[in-house]
């Protein structure tokens, strides 16, 4: 074969793997979805039946989609703003040169490299009704009954709570090695300057730093985002979304009704509902991903 | 209006480092422009760093107006600084830019207003106030960061190195305005720079930097004519200074009161062009100089070649001469040059520090008096003590 020919096909070649991963992984399960959704396939079923938008009805109908709805929204929303404060707090404590500092990056890198199935399963004993570390440290220091202490993962609005805040611990490091890229981004000069002029901290903070991250916060926002809409992990190891529903999130509710509970078209119904909020985030991506490129 | 002194001021960045800034004593004038001169490296930039309160000093004081500010923040030193880059906020445009110190300093709006627009009309860029920084070219910027500095009538004006990012046309231009401009709101104002054409143009007085301490204070003039050291004689000046070892001093002449002399007999030498010497007076010392190379740079002539014979014998020179002056000068002929004898320095070997005037003789230490067969009367100066030994004179060769 000629050299031309070959650098013909080798750019194809080189890109093939990628384009078979995303058809077969991603573009397939999608199509199957919008499929599956439109029809009355269970697990274990042979025939297929078109039902037009009935398990879409349904749906709407079911007061524990409604709610896991809802909780997808809480669960993101609360968490991303909770992890975008923690974030710049650990960004601006990392960003000066300490002794130690290596170390304390480190720790702090730790919860997003261990596998969040074992972190969740470390803090599920930590908020036990039994065991909980918590509780035996509150009831020591005579803050909490010790005949009828908190329910981390029993009760509602403290299981959502405990939801969110273990998530947060988990998105907390990606947010702040995004965060301190940011800062490191920031000439010196520039906060020098601010500080010559007479700004203090917190107008150095939220007048001229802050806004000249805008374009990497946005990015770790957005990536946060999706991280957090798309995932159950969290919910499906401390709750298993109870209790009675109440901490299910829609990928949760999806996989318990549509694996679980066997009924895959109404599984994939749910998990449609995730794309347009999905669609929306990508498009403000690509957004900020080009005007961060202009400044 | 301000005066700024440092007393023993030291910064170490390291422990056991040799020092970025060692033992500094200043003092400004009232409304003076104080010009920091040095290479890179020499500390300039940290002392005023220092000054501004970016950075903590190892040991030492600093006053403005008279109150140790060693512990203020630089918010209440109550200055403004004019960065290299010039810093400027990118996301603000420069209407923001400009009424930011006002706005940390609590200004109601209509007087930020009012003093917006007298700097920015002072500064000429009334018209820039809607744009953004990178919308701006690097004059405009310049001037933005200057708006910002005066805006809020700072007692203490710092500058660092604010004009090396523009081109060199530019330069000179902003340099002249920043001058006036300086003169005009009459702030005292402590300029860095590396660059001693900036310094002998711009500075009411010149601070010689190097290696973290202070070589010479003075006048433009006084470093340039009276350098305290070798470090400053050959800083200062393009060329630098010509520099020969003569026994344990060091003589130093500039290159342009190095010049060509039509006739040596005896003691006494004309230049041939009375222009090239318009100093007057005094005797001169008469040198034998090779030219090797010459370079014609339009407005002047830089000659470079050695010295044959006399006190200097063999050593590298320079001569800076106008190019109206109209001789030639062949690589490789021989002329007769002189230098008036009052324009000798005279350093210590040992040191580089300056030194009384010491009687020359030839061919260094262990050089004698003339010899009688030159004809030309080539080796010069004051006559040499008869006690100081025979040694060779001046190897004899015919003017060029």
């Amino acid at each position: 074969m000629s050299a031309l020919g070959r650098q013909r096909w080798l750019g194809p070649a080189m890109f093939l793997p990628a384009i078979l991963y995303v058809v077969a992984l991603v573009g397939v399960p999608f199509v199957l979805a919008f499929f599956y959704a439109v029809g009355d396939v269970k697990v274990g079923s042979v025939g297929y039946h078109f039902v037009g938008l009935a398990n879409f009805k349904s749906v709407l109908q079911s007061p524990a989609f409604l709610r896991a709805l809802r909780n997808s929204f809480v669960f993101t929303i609360c968490s991303q703003i909770l992890v975008l404060i923690g974030a710049n707090i650990l960004a601006i404590a990392l960003k000066n040169a300490f002794p130690g500092r290596r170390f304390v990056r480190f720790i702090i890198l730790l919860p997003w490299v261990a596998p969040v199935s074992i972190g969740s399963i470390g803090w599920k004993w930590i908020l036990d009704s039994l065991y909980s570390v918590i509780n035996w440290v509150l009831i020591r220091m005579h803050l909490a009954n010790e005949f009828n202490p908190p329910m981390w993962l029993g009760q509602p609005t403290l299981a959502m709570m405990s939801v969110i805040l273990v998530h947060t611990w988990h998105m907390l490091p990606f947010a702040t090695v995004i965060i301190l890229a940011g800062w490191t981004a920031i000439p010196k000069d520039i906060p020098e300057a601010a500080a010559v002029d007479g700004a203090r901290f917190f107008r150095r903070l939220f007048q001229i730093e802050l806004p000249m991250m805008l374009p990497i916060i946005n990015v770790a926002v957005l990536f946060g985002v999706i991280f957090t809409f798309t995932d159950m992990t969290v919910v499906y190891i401390l709750t298993r979304g109870g209790p009675y529903d109440t901490t299910q999130v829609l990928p949760s509710l999806a996989f318990f009704t549509g694996i679980l509970g066997s009924d895959l078209a109404e599984g994939a119904a749910i998990s449609l509902f995730l794309v347009p909020v999905l669609a929306v985030v990508a498009w403000l991506m690509l957004r900020t991903a080009h005007r961060a490129e202009v400044t | 209006m301000a005066i700024v002194q440092t007393r023993k001021l030291t910064k170490l960045f390291k422990k056991g480092d040799p020092g970025a800034v060692v033992d500094v004593d200043l003092e400004s004038r009232e409304g003076e422009f104080l010009v920091l001169l040095g290479p890179s490296g020499s500390g300039k930039t940290t002392l005023l760093r220092m000054v501004a309160g970016l950075e903590e000093p190892t040991s030492g004081e600093i006053l403005i107006g008279g109150r140790v500010v060693n512990d203020l923040t630089p918010r209440e030193r109550r200055i403004a600084m004019v960065f290299q880059s010039y810093a400027l906020y990118p996301h603000l445009t420069v209407l923001g830019n400009i009424s930011f110190p006002l706005k940390a300093q609590g200004t109601p709006a209509a007087e930020r207003q009012k003093k917006v627009e007298w700097a920015a009309g002072l500064l000429g860029i009334g018209h820039l106030l809607a744009r953004k920084p990178r919308e701006l070219s690097g004059g405009e910027r310049q001037r933005v960061a200057l708006a910002r500095a005066i805006v809020r009538e700072p007692e203490l004006f710092l500058l660092d190195e604010p004009l090396s990012n523009l081109d060199a046309k530019l330069r000179a231009s902003a340099r002249t305005e920043l001058e006036q401009f300086q003169k005009r709101v009459a702030t005292t104002t402590i300029y860095v720079t590396h660059d001693q054409v900036e310094a002998m143009a711009m500075g009411d007085r010149v601070v010689v930097m190097n290696k973290g301490s202070v070589r010479q204070i003075g006048t433009p003039a006084e470093v340039y004519d009276d350098p305290a050291d070798t470090f400053v004689a050959t800083f200062l000046g393009s060329p630098p200074m010509n520099l020969a070892e003569h026994g344990n001093v060091i003589v130093g002449f500039r290159p342009e009161h190095f010049f060509p002399v039509t006739h040596l007999a005896g003691d006494t030498a004309v230049p041939e062009d009375l222009r090239l010497d318009d100093r007057g007076g005094g005797p001169y010392l008469p040198l034998r100089f090779r030219v090797s190379h010459e370079e014609y740079l339009g407005a002047e002539r830089i000659l470079y070649g050695g010295i044959e014979g006399g006190p200097f014998d063999g050593k590298r020179v320079i001569s800076r001469m106008s190019s109206t002056h109209g001789a030639r000068f062949e690589s490789g002929s021989l002329h007769a040059f002189a230098v008036r004898e009052q324009e000798l320095k005279f350093f210590d070997r040992e040191k580089g520090t300056r030194t009384a005037a010491v009687p020359l003789n030839s061919g260094g230490e262990a050089g004698g008096p003339p010899s009688p067969s030159d004809s030309g009367g080539e080796a010069g100066g004051p006559p040499s003590p008869p006690d100081s030994g025979g040694g060779p004179g001046g190897p004899p060769s015919p003017p060029g």
